[in-house]
């Protein structure tokens, strides 16, 4: 930025640079060190202890052979997708109603992002009960004489994974709900008036004109829906436990109970490194893309 | 004068602050006993050990083995041991053992003469490692039964069955009568556990061992174990409305009447004791399913981590004498149902159930459990694909007998 400065850059904002230390540590040992420490015993035969014994390849030749992982890929597709969309889409939803200067908009903004003040263990609980069919949605429709009606998704291999994705949009969507609104606050009122004077239609304004401008909201709420996705755990855990059978296990599932349920520490090791693989293939294009162009321009 | 009463009250506490300790060590003892029957039973234990002038400090675990055993795993491996802990004895805790951070019980052993009064010896060869004893058996746990509802089949209108065969022939009639002919809880150990009680019971005890001992994946892709697979899918069938999680919870639906009956190990008893049901009467027992009496010899014992305080560590030999102590073995297993590690304890109060399981041990119709047999590793890729099979009504036979062997093949 400002060359004439160069030759004390180093020791510029030194107090800064100081406090900062512990927290370059922190990433640097914690973080960096940690994943190049799973990594390098992925490629052990470690059991419950680690031990630096090389078998190569082994360990992901076993993990991409085991039905369980390769269902539990299927489900975090099947799960990141829904939630990508959904959230998105009725987040933004949510929000344009939000902003039409509507009567008690903090109560219903309240009331949306209330979900999620509450972790995914209760929330977990809850859709249990919810979708429990003895006492939840299905046994009251049935009590009110409707007895034919079937909604039974978490007892159901082939619909659990939808039944666990109802769950999360409810917890999630309020927070992107809230981050969108952000977003279109954030948009000068003079736009609205110029697309009104050109007798632009509403959705017209926000597919082509408002959405567009909010770019660099919809990039925060994508990181923020994406990490959540890749992280499902304990939703998982309190809704199903993986069931009924195997058909709703996820990847991080997998790698917490063959480290520490099947004791065998470098299978889950490898299906941890074959998890930051994937996040890694996502991130590095988008960060070159939305970092790397910059200095061009 | 007020002075003296002061230093003088002073030093009485100071006193009693010395004496605490050394006359109660605490110990803590972490376990996964928390259904209705195991707590009664854990609670005798720690009466016994609190008699001996220590102190029991109770650690239980809820969520069953599968979830305690990584939290014991990690307090062990990350230095903060507990003063004694359980494992189904077999290899569960070999790891633990070899890497040296559990205590070696050998002088006490010798002490208490423990090789001649465990029985069978089987269970003392589990805790044995490189010559060295490393735990307390404390019960047998077979997982060889089936529980009926004697209410559930009246209702039916058919005949209490004798066996396996017979079962499967009434559960028509069961469903007919509104009641779920075989309940097996969602958790995955169960299905798992179930389809191993098969093998032995359909199978018999050869076919058993040549699966799980000799690791024979031909033999396991095989004939003989298609058999199994056959009874298996009947199983599945029978157990297909099930829709509980728990392993008590599927034993309350028997006590209750709503399922025809259960393939569970004998822990189950402690459940039909505490809801007040006769066996006989109210419920009835076949070891092996009624096919092949044998019992299988896994079970619960006590392994004590290495600990640096000395009078910690005295405590533990307490603890591990107070153990296999004969009263302390009568008192326990009566409450858990399960069979005592001593053959020369005195069972007058044992019930019918418990009587045919100690009759199988004196004739010596014994196996080692897969527990004892087979790593954790291999357990856990068995568990996943018998809940994925009990779960799935369309997973094909051949294509489950498939991945059985598989597992069998890559089995350590």
């Amino acid at each position: 930025m400002s060359k004439s400065e160069r030759p004390s850059q180093l020791f510029r904002n030194l107090n800064a640079k100081v406090a900062s230390i512990p927290m370059i540590l922190t990433a640097m040992v914690v973080f960096v060190g940690g994943t190049a420490w799973t990594v390098l015993y992925s490629f052990t035969n470690s059991k419950l202890l680690p031990r630096l014994n090389f078998v190569g390849l082994d360990q992901y030749y076993r993990l991409w052979a085991t039905p369980r992982w390769l269902i539990s890929i299927e489900n975090l597709l099947i799960y990141g997708v829904i939630s990508l969309v959904f959230s998105l889409v009725i987040g933004f939803l949510l929000a344009a109603l939000l902003d039409q200067k509507i009567r008690f908009e903090d109560t219903f903004r309240t009331i949306f992002l209330y979900p999620f003040a509450l972790s995914f263990i209760v929330t977990g609980l809850v859709w249990q009960w919810l979708l429990n069919p003895d006492f939840g949605v299905q046994g009251v429709v049935r009590s009110l004489g409707w007895t034919s009606f079937d909604f039974n998704p978490l007892y159901n291999s082939s619909i659990v994974i939808y039944g666990i994705s109802i769950a999360a949009l409810w917890q999630g969507t309020g927070l992107i709900m809230c981050l969108m609104l952000a977003g279109l606050r954030g948009i000068d009122e003079d736009i609205w008036k110029a697309a009104r004077v050109d007798g632009i239609p509403m959705w017209k304004t926000y597919l082509f004109i408002i959405i567009p401008m909010m770019r660099p909201v919809f990039i925060t709420t994508l990181v923020i829906i994406a990490s959540g996705i890749v992280k499902v755990y304990d939703l998982v855990v309190a809704q199903t436990s993986g069931g009924p059978g195997i058909a709703s296990e996820v990847p991080a599932k997998y790698v917490y109970d063959y480290m520490f349920f099947a004791q065998n520490l470098g299978q889950g090791f490898a299906a941890s490194t074959m998890m930051l693989l994937s996040v890694m293939i996502v991130i590095v294009p988008w960060a070159y893309l939305e970092f790397g162009g910059r200095k061009r321009v | 004068m007020r002075y003296k009463f002061l230093t003088s009250a002073f030093a009485a506490t100071v006193a009693l602050n010395v004496a605490g300790p050394a006359a109660a060590t605490d110990l803590e003892v972490t376990h996964w006993w928390t259904s209705g029957g195991e707590a009664a039973a854990v609670a005798e234990l720690a009466k016994a050990f609190d008699a001996t002038g220590n102190h029991w400090v109770d650690g239980a675990i809820a969520g069953s083995g599968g979830t305690a055993r990584p939290i014991m795993i990690s307090r062990i491996t990350g230095g903060d041991p507990m003063g004694a802990t359980q494992f189904n004895h077999g290899r569960q805790a070999e790891e633990l053992v070899q890497a040296g951070l559990m205590r070696d019980l050998t002088d006490v052993a010798t002490k208490g003469k423990w090789t001649e009064v465990v029985r069978p010896k089987s269970l003392l060869d589990s805790c044995t490692i490189d010559g060295k004893i490393y735990c307390v058996p404390v019960n047998i746990h077979s997982w060889q039964w089936l529980w009926l509802s004697n209410a559930a089949f009246e209702k039916a209108g058919v005949p209490v069955p004798k066996n396996w065969n017979e079962y499967v022939a009434a559960a028509p009639a069961l469903e007919k009568a509104g009641i779920v002919p075989l309940a097996v809880g969602g958790q995955a150990w169960q299905a798992s556990g179930a389809f191993d009680v098969l093998l032995a019971a359909v199978g018999g005890t050869d076919t058993f061992l040549k699966v799980y001992k000799d690791k024979d994946a031909k033999f396991a892709a095989g004939p003989e174990v298609a058999k199994v697979f056959k009874a298996a899918d009947d199983a599945r069938k029978m157990a297909k409305n099930t829709n509980v999680q728990d392993w008590n919870q599927a034993t309350n639906m028997v006590i209750t009447g709503k399922a025809g009956g259960q393939i569970m190990g004998d822990w189950a008893q402690g459940e039909f004791q505490v809801a007040g049901k006769t066996a006989g009467k109210d419920y009835t027992c076949l070891p092996g399913l009624g096919l092949n009496e044998v019992i299988a010899t896994g079970g619960d014992a006590f392994y004590f981590p290495l600990l640096k305080d000395a009078d910690k560590a005295k405590a533990q030999e307490v603890l591990a004498e107070t153990l296999l102590d004969p009263k302390t073995q009568v008192a326990f297993n009566l409450k858990k149902g399960s069979l005592p590690v001593r053959g020369d304890v005195d069972l007058n109060a044992a019930n019918d159930c418990m009587k045919k399981g100690l009759a199988i041990l004196a004739k010596g119709a014994v196996i080692p459990w897969t527990d004892q047999l087979l790593s954790q590793d291999s357990q856990k890729q068995k568990e996943d694909l018998f809940s994925e099979f009990f779960a799935k009504p369309d997973m094909s036979l051949e294509d489950a007998q498939k991945r059985f062997a598989d597992i069998i093949a890559s089995a350590d």
